[in-house]
């Protein structure tokens, strides 16, 4: 189509009835409404007359629209997306695991959905002993001795971590100075441990992509807080030496803290308060299939040992002597709240369905299970891409763009191109210690069938790569925006919509027509 | 890739050119090229302290924020404010971009940093090219 001829955006495309979607403020017109109030049969207010100046006559923007228009907006946005429920999600760390439907079913009974965060103790022992009973489990599969649920997610479980670390260290008379952090860990460590008030010492790997020992005798001192360390690591290998990693930091006094990000690859078979770890948190929304990303809410409980209790969040869910539960709030040396309320209860209700539908046997064998689908696709994809670290995988494999690059095609490319394939993409460029990784983490939910759509999908791309480089480099070709500025997008960021006055476009706004054009 | 002769270096990808007891801090060509499309920069204020090999402040790209060297220990004299709104300027031209100056506080510990030559061998062996 030239563009002399272009005469404006299409009403009704034919290749998806969603091709074109304004804003719902853009699809506003005064006077509509999704509602119809019966008439009054009290005494009117006079707004003005009571407020005076405040009372507000002018709506702003609020879109006005029917029932059946906002409807079809949201329900068409929803069909944009691309979910767990609709094919497989190799994000590598993330953990993207199928979230089971019972644990939906169980976290709708009335009596929890209806629970109120304000209802006394006598009418919230279920509730109560939902928390609790979590709680032994968490505890349990980590080999800690105790825990808080209330953190809301990974960093906030991190956060509160590093800040019991730093209670302890205070209740021996000196907080310390830096938290050591190995160069593969996420991004979240080193701003956590910058965020609670320490330095950030960067600790090098070895050639295997592990704790340097040697290099960490060197740096851990007695002004050393903690360790930040993620077990298996971000390349998805176990560290080995975990216990002597564990003994160098105690002789100096100290504390070993675990990013539980990879748990998924632990749980059933070892626990990381048997190697060693004082503080770490869990994702529930990864390891324990609660939802992750978009909707959530995420869940980041802390396990610790006895040493780190006294300064847990308060409250926490105590047992009294007549048997009942009670939230205890009296607690003088805890850090305090660190999350309104609970923290995500539904979350809980979700993990320990997940829990007890699959018992011990279940949960190891779930682990099994993801190990084998990353050793199987590594398996598979091991001569068609780079893997810089040789050290068997568990639940996760990192693969480099190297002989790729050669053409000129880097992860990113390929990770765009997968999207082509019907594939959400792999982790792109992360961990940092490995140049342009491809970092791939299948979970125990994906079937033998659709490891192989990936896997035939990715050697296609790297055939692709040898073959039309610019195919991939172009890529997406199949989605409704194609390759999008993102420096743009990170040097200019638009983050807010503004009405326009007299109807005038900025012609430099990315609209739906000019969406539809590029398509 | 080009690697100016009068120029410092360091492991971490930092340049530092010095004249007298007065050093101008960069980062290479190629931590640029590594880094992709520079976003932002997050630099010291001037009368700040650095030190050398601790971190003085930050470049994010759309990739990762990176966090910059310092190559010489000293007092920040002056800090490069165009890369506020123009972070791009690193990428289009990374020797000529500086971002902070230095007062040094003992120009031989210079001595420990690498050569032009060296530091191209150093980067030809980590990235195994």
């Amino acid at each position: 189509m030239s563009e002399t001829k272009f005469v404006g955006t299409p009403k009704k495309v034919t290749t998806h009835v969603n091709q074109n979607e304004d804003l719902i403020f853009e699809k506003s017109a005064a006077g509509k409404k999704a509602y119809r109030l019966a008439e009054l049969d009290v005494p009117a207010v006079d707004a003005a007359a009571l407020l005076g100046d405040v009372a507000r006559a002018d709506l702003g923007v609020m879109p006005e629209l029917s029932e059946i228009e906002i409807i079809r907006h949201f329900t068409r946005l929803s069909t944009w997306n691309y979910a767990i429920d609709l094919g497989m999600y190799p994000l590598g760390s993330c953990t993207m695991k199928y979230n089971p439907r019972v644990n939906e079913l169980v976290s709708r009974l009335e009596g929890i959905a209806e629970a109120h965060p304000y209802q006394p103790e006598s009418l919230s022992q279920g509730v109560l002993s939902i928390m609790k009973l979590l709680s032994d489990c968490l505890v349990e599969i980590t080999g800690m001795d105790t825990i808080t649920l209330q953190p809301a997610a990974g960093a906030h479980g991190e956060f509160t971590g590093i800040l019991l670390a730093r209670a302890y260290h205070e209740a021996q008379g000196n907080p310390r100075k830096k938290v050591l952090i190995p160069d593969s860990a996420h991004g979240t460590n080193p701003a956590t441990a910058a965020v609670c008030g320490y330095q950030v010492a960067n600790l090098k790997s070895n050639a295997q992509g592990m704790v340097d020992i040697a290099e960490l005798e060197r740096m851990v001192d007695e002004d050393t807080a903690a360790l930040m360390l993620t077990n298996p690591s971000t390349i998805g290998v176990f560290e080995s030496e975990i216990h002597k990693i564990a003994d160098i930091l105690h002789a100096k006094g100290a504390l070993l803290y675990m990013d539980g990000a990879n748990m998924n690859a632990l749980v059933g078979k070892t626990r990381p308060g048997d190697f060693g770890v004082d503080v770490m948190h869990l994702n529930l929304h990864k390891t324990f299939s609660t939802p992750h990303g978009g909707g959530g809410p995420g869940s980041g409980p802390v396990a610790c040992k006895k040493i780190l209790e006294p300064f847990l969040p308060k409250p926490v869910v105590v047992t009294r002597p007549d048997g009942l539960l009670s939230l205890d709030y009296d607690r003088p040396q805890s850090i305090g709240r660190v999350r309104m309320f609970y923290g995500n209860f539904g979350m809980f209700v979700r993990a320990l369905a997940y829990i007890l539908a699959n018992g011990p046997d279940g949960l190891r064998q779930t682990t099994e299970d993801a190990v084998l689908n990353a050793n199987y696709i590594r398996a598979k994809l091991e001569d068609t891409f780079e893997l810089q670290f040789k050290t068997r995988s568990l639940h996760e494999v990192v693969f480099s763009d190297k002989r790729q690059a050669k053409s000129g095609v880097k992860t990113g490319d390929m990770g765009k191109r997968l999207i082509d394939y019907g594939f959400h993409a792999y982790t792109v460029s992360f961990p940092m210690v490995v140049q342009g990784a491809m970092m791939i983490e299948p979970t125990e939910s994906e079937s033998r069938e659709e490891l192989d759509l990936l896997i035939d999908a990715l050697k296609q791309i790297a055939q692709e790569a040898e073959e039309n480089p610019e195919l991939v480099k172009t890529a997406p070709h199949t989605t409704r925006l194609r390759r999008l500025d993102e420096t743009a997008a990170a040097r200019k960021p638009g983050l807010r919509w503004k009405p326009v006055p007299n109807g005038t476009a900025d012609p430099s706004a990315l609209t739906p027509d000019s969406a539809a054009k590029e398509w | 890739m080009s690697y100016p002769a009068d120029f410092k270096y360091t492991k971490e990808h930092e340049w530092i050119s010095v004249d007298g007891a007065k050093g101008t801090v960069g980062i290479t060509d190629y931590a640029q090229s590594s880094l992709g499309d520079i976003v932002f920069v997050d630099l010291p204020k001037v009368g700040d302290k650095v030190k050398a090999g601790e971190i003085f402040g930050s470049v994010e790209s759309v990739k990762a924020v990176s966090d910059l060297y310092s190559p010489a220990t000293g007092t920040v004299t002056e800090v490069n404010e165009e890369l506020k709104d123009a972070p791009e300027k690193v990428n289009a031209d990374a020797n000529a971009t500086w971002m902070i100056k230095v007062d040094l506080e003992n120009a031989g510990e210079l001595d420990s940093l690498l050569s032009a030559a060296d530091y191209e061998k150093f980067i030809a062996e980590e990235t195994g090219h």
